[in-house]
């Protein structure tokens, strides 16, 4: 007996097939469907990042079963997780664990498209949907950090709050439609859970228009030079299955080596002390996944200014496909952002390690100097070797 | 001795720990029981999750049943009290935190369920402060309620000396000693921080030694499927 996956597409159809095509689409788009030879490890990134992404969603439902939405409660109702709940402990780890690997996956799979042009032409709106993806991410990994209540939670959320208010015209209704009062507190903590929670499934809802637009376009590769006949591909099955099948196995090896040996590598102690408005925890610091960003709002003495550098560190992303006008995709066919990209890459990781130090003369210096590197390259690099670096 | 055969002598011992000998968070739980409760409170924890330290469920019940809980007011208005059950958590001995204050010169007793992680020199700054009381020099004023202690930064702490040598009788007959009761408590408060820690590590093993194996099939798998195709 023959697969349903595997009938060639001279079978007369099925009963399903008649009525809803879904096992040839799935045989088109997952078995036959043809992807370039020469796909390094990077190309497995997305990959880990949908099951990341399943695991979350399948932990923190089960985390919601168990959580109460209300600053009484909030904190005690984790505890419980922790320690009363059968296997709570797990579950708590899973999503804890999910959100490092989750955002250390989206950063690599960015730095994996920028090094290798992935988002010039004709991929933009890969690339777009992608950075979509990852501010949802950022939105969500926000709002879930402030459920706990500890004191990192409270103080990181209203540090954001804060800096949400200061956008000019927007700001304070939207800081005022979070907060739902004038403080941060128990509607703010309703609201946050209810955004949360949606944001998660508005996600998966973009992932699927983020991994149609890739079945549209197809990989990109090391070469940058997309394969023009059959000879050049592979069938997505059983070669990259296999190849992802062995990558994702490293990559839970990851992950359960940080739920299981380092869960305290995944939170800050702090977050264990219950929120308390009157105290002030001696230096507030983000997860490292947003420590680049915060460094970038500390580094700049005005709020506004801070924030407008924050948001506009991601914002050149996204016209990213528009300011590099070369039609090369790989860097290392191109001479200056061959240097330039690496410098990036190290200015992103300095600002991250900056973030997570106190704001030192020596510290505000080094995420100055690395924000500025990360604004030349995006703005300056980028656009003016477009024309030089035109062909190879 | 190599080391590894200590660590396997270790673990074994781990595995087949006779009934009257007890780890140092067992004893620890004692001193917890017996000393620190009279002020502090672990109030994320319950008495049934005493069982993972080895406690049985009938202690357990005994020592929930000693202590009393709020349980709503009378007919009167009067607060009423009941005995805690197993699923009850192990409250501060004081009703609220301002009769908590009230009894320690204004300073309320942490609770202790997160201490051991939230402190950042985690368990073995709580067994340096246990151990690191001394005569208040002299020149030294100290507020009433204040004690001399060389572990803190600004030299003195609400907490009275806690431990005297003597002042309890391990059943495995462990000399208790203030050093040791130090020891043990801390590495009980080490324990209940981090909950599940044993069974956490435990798992893991079986996780990785699973995950080492498939990446080892699918290692071989994509192998074979690539082969002459690279």
């Amino acid at each position: 007996m023959t697969s349903p996956l595997k009938t060639p597409d001279t079978d007369p159809p099925g009963w399903l097939e008649r009525r809803l095509p879904v096992m040839s689409l799935l045989r088109r788009q997952y078995v036959a469907f043809p992807m370039p030879r020469n796909l390094n490890a990077l190309w497995s990134f997305g990959a880990f990042l949908i099951v990341t992404m399943a695991f979350m969603i399948a932990s923190g439902l089960f985390l919601a079963i168990n959580y109460t939405p209300d600053i009484t409660q909030a904190f005690a109702s984790v505890e419980a997780i922790d320690r009363q709940i059968p296997s709570g402990w797990f579950i708590r780890s899973l999503h804890m664990g999910g959100v490092t690997m989750l955002f250390a996956c989206l950063y690599i799979h960015i730095g994996r498209s920028l090094w290798y042009g992935s988002y010039k032409a004709p991929r933009e709106l890969l690339w777009l949907t992608g950075l979509g993806l990852m501010l949802m991410v950022m939105v969500t990994a926000f709002a879930g950090y402030v459920l706990p209540w500890g004191q990192m939670s409270y103080w990181g959320a209203t540090v954001i709050l804060n800096a949400v208010h200061a956008i000019p015209l927007i700001g304070q209704p939207l800081s005022e439609l979070l907060l739902g009062g004038d403080t941060l507190g128990n509607v703010a903590l309703h609201r946050l859970f209810v955004l949360h929670f949606t944001m998660a499934f508005a996600i998966l809802g973009v992932i699927a228009l983020h991994i149609a637009a890739l079945h549209v376009v197809k990989s990109n590769n090391p070469s940058g030079i997309d394969p023009v006949s059959p000879s050049q591909t592979l069938p997505f099955h059983p070669y990259y299955t296999s190849r992802d099948g062995f990558a994702l196995c490293l990559f839970l090896m990851v992950y359960a080596g940080l739920v299981f040996f380092l869960p305290d590598l995944l939170t800050l102690a702090d977050n264990y002390v219950q929120a308390n408005p009157l105290v002030t925890p001696r230096d507030i610091r983000p997860e490292w996944y947003f420590a680049p960003f915060y460094a970038i709002l500390r580094a700049v003495p005005s709020r506004l200014g801070g924030l407008l550098l924050a948001s506009g560190s991601l914002a050149v992303l996204f016209v990213l496909p528009w300011l590099d006008r070369s039609p090369i995709r790989p860097a290392t066919r191109r001479p200056m952002v061959r240097l330039s990209l690496p410098l990036a890459f190290a200015a992103f990781i300095l600002l991250g390690i900056a973030g997570m130090h106190a704001p030192t003369p020596a510290w505000l210096l080094v995420s100055r100097v690395a924000m500025a590197w990360w604004f030349i390259h995006f703005l300056l690099v980028m656009p003016l070797t477009s024309e030089r670096e035109m062909s190879s | 001795m190599t080391r590894w055969t200590r660590n396997l002598i270790l673990a074994a011992s781990l595995t087949t720990l006779p009934a009257c000998a007890s780890t140092p968070a067992q004893r620890g739980r004692m001193v917890f029981q017996q000393v620190c409760s009279a002020c502090h409170g672990m109030e994320h924890v319950t008495y049934g999750d005493m069982g993972s330290l080895g406690l049985s469920p009938d202690e357990i019940r005994k020592w929930a049943a000693d202590q009393q809980m709020p349980n709503g007011t009378d007919d009167n208005g009067d607060p009423k009290t009941r005995p805690a059950t197993a699923t009850d958590p192990i409250l501060s001995p004081y009703p609220n935190e301002a009769m908590g204050r009230l009894a320690n010169h204004g300073l309320l007793p942490p609770d202790l369920s997160r201490l051991a992680l939230t402190l950042p020199g985690g368990a073995e700054e709580i067994r340096q402060i246990l151990l690191s009381y001394a005569p208040t020099p002299a020149g030294v004023t100290l507020d009433e309620g204040r004690y001399y202690n060389t572990a803190l930064k600004w030299k003195h702490i609400g907490m009275p000396p806690p431990l005297q040598d003597g002042m309890l009788t391990y059943p495995d007959g462990t000399p208790a000693t203030s050093a040791q009761m130090a020891g043990d408590v801390s590495a009980f408060l080490d324990g209940i921080a981090h909950p599940h820690q044993a069974e956490r590590r435990r798992i893991g093993v079986y996780v990785l030694a699973y995950l080492a194996l498939m990446a080892l099939l699918t290692f071989l798998l994509q192998r074979r499927i690539w082969k002459g195709h690279r």
